[in-house]
């Protein structure tokens, strides 16, 4: 107890060396209320949230458009051009924005990886696509994405946006991002792969997969977009 | 549990320092500052007032994260700003999207390496689609954002800034 007093004691001095005014102090002490004003104030901002639109790029609903761009394997990869492995043309596509050097792309990896594993056998192969300018990131240079697509055994393509073309036709803005497309490369759902960019074990809305059941059920898609923290995508 | 316990604690002790005026305050501020504490919230809730208070004060709310390249190259435009307008009504926060997991080993070395003066926070609410929007709906999720407020309006600036001018113009603005 004498041990908490002395913390006690040792933060007050702290404060009060660091908040010049009264009404600062006040600010703050209030600022973390968690009664208060905040539900109503956040019901009115979720309100606002819904009205809004993607900015620029694709909205849900929009034809994506197809590319053709050069995977780690050396070879040319579109949209229209996919085959999943018994030859047949997939029900949907992952296209997954991504790269090297972002840590939540990088905390993301083994869930691509898992996602891939368990979505192309339904139909739904994930594409992923780099889109930072090497010469903004080096770490996200062909030559880099190669080496990692091979420690990592990515069982997916990961294709290089050379000359950042595609990712602004997208209206991708960070890294990790996901656009599933359906059959008719129509946007059905963009966002977040699911709730929690930490720990895979702590997640409770997996958005991607949820959003693909949806569709094969025949299903309205809920949500059809989330936001997520992520880095955004280096161009020079 | 023990650092949502001190962060509560130390509201706590600002209110109560506060409201009794403590006479002896004078005498504190002489004596060495305590290590800056980093108080770390897991609910965006708990923060959100901080972005509606409606009182005589500038607010600068700055999000980033150590491993964030820009917003580190724009910290010490904060910075200036904490210092250059010290007898003003401003407040800088500096809000830190560190993951939960590098709070102790990334983010506590890093604010006491640079020596920041600014508030620091760290929100550890991780169900990022939950509040992105709370904050701006203009806000895509990339950082640094920042959102400037007063009772004179608000803007939110999703990207860094060019310079350190740059943000005080914008600032000075909102006094």
């Amino acid at each position: 107890m004498r041990k908490v007093t002395g913390i006690f004691a040792l933060l007050l001095v702290g404060l009060a060396v660091a908040f010049t005014s009264c009404n600062n102090a006040a600010e703050t002490a209030s600022a973390v209320d968690p009664t208060a004003t905040t539900e109503a104030k956040d019901g009115q901002a979720v309100a606002v949230a819904e009205k809004t639109e993607t900015p620029q790029g694709l909205s849900v609903g929009d034809k994506a458009p197809d590319f053709n761009l050069k995977g780690v394997d050396g070879e040319m990869h579109s949209l229209a051009g996919y085959e999943l492995p018994d030859g047949t043309k997939p029900k949907g596509y992952i296209v997954t924005f991504t790269c090297n050097t972002c840590p939540y792309a990088v905390a993301y990896e083994d869930r691509i990886i898992a996602l891939h594993n368990k979505m192309e056998p339904m139909g739904y192969p994930v594409i992923a696509i780099q889109p930072n300018d090497p010469k903004a990131k080096a770490g996200d240079s062909y030559e880099a994405m190669q080496e990692r697509a091979k420690e990592k055994e990515f069982p997916f393509v990961y294709l290089f946006d050379e000359g950042q073309e595609i990712f602004p036709q997208y209206g991708a803005s960070r890294t990790p991002e996901i656009y599933l497309l359906d059959a008719d490369l129509v946007l059905r759902y963009t966002g977040a792969i699911d709730d929690n960019s930490q720990d895979a074990s702590k997640v409770t809305k997996r958005y991607v997969e949820d959003a693909i059941a949806a569709l094969e059920a025949g299903e309205k898609i809920d949500p059809e977009k989330t936001k997520a923290i992520g880095c955004g995508i280096k161009t020079l | 549990m023990v650092k949502r316990f001190m962060s509560s604690w130390i509201l706590l002790s600002l209110l109560w320092s506060c409201n009794t005026s403590n006479p002896s305050a004078t005498n504190q501020k002489a004596a060495p500052p305590a290590e800056k504490t980093i108080p770390v919230y897991e609910q965006f809730s708990e923060i959100a007032p901080l972005l509606e208070q409606e009182t005589d004060s500038t607010y600068v709310i700055n999000f980033w994260a150590t491993w964030c390249k820009p917003c580190v190259e724009e910290l010490p435009y904060f910075e200036q700003l904490h210092d250059q307008f010290a007898g003003e009504k401003l407040r800088v926060i500096l809000v830190s999207m560190d993951f939960p997991n590098q709070i102790e080993s990334k983010l506590i070395p890093f604010v006491k390496e640079h020596q920041l003066r600014s508030d620091v926070l760290a929100l550890a609410d991780l169900d990022y689609n939950s509040w992105i929007d709370m904050v701006s709906p203009e806000w895509s999720g990339t950082i640094p954002v920042t959102m400037v407020y007063s009772a004179k309006g608000r803007k939110f600036i999703d990207r860094q800034f060019k310079d350190a001018e740059e943000l005080k113009q914008l600032v000075k603005s909102f006094l």
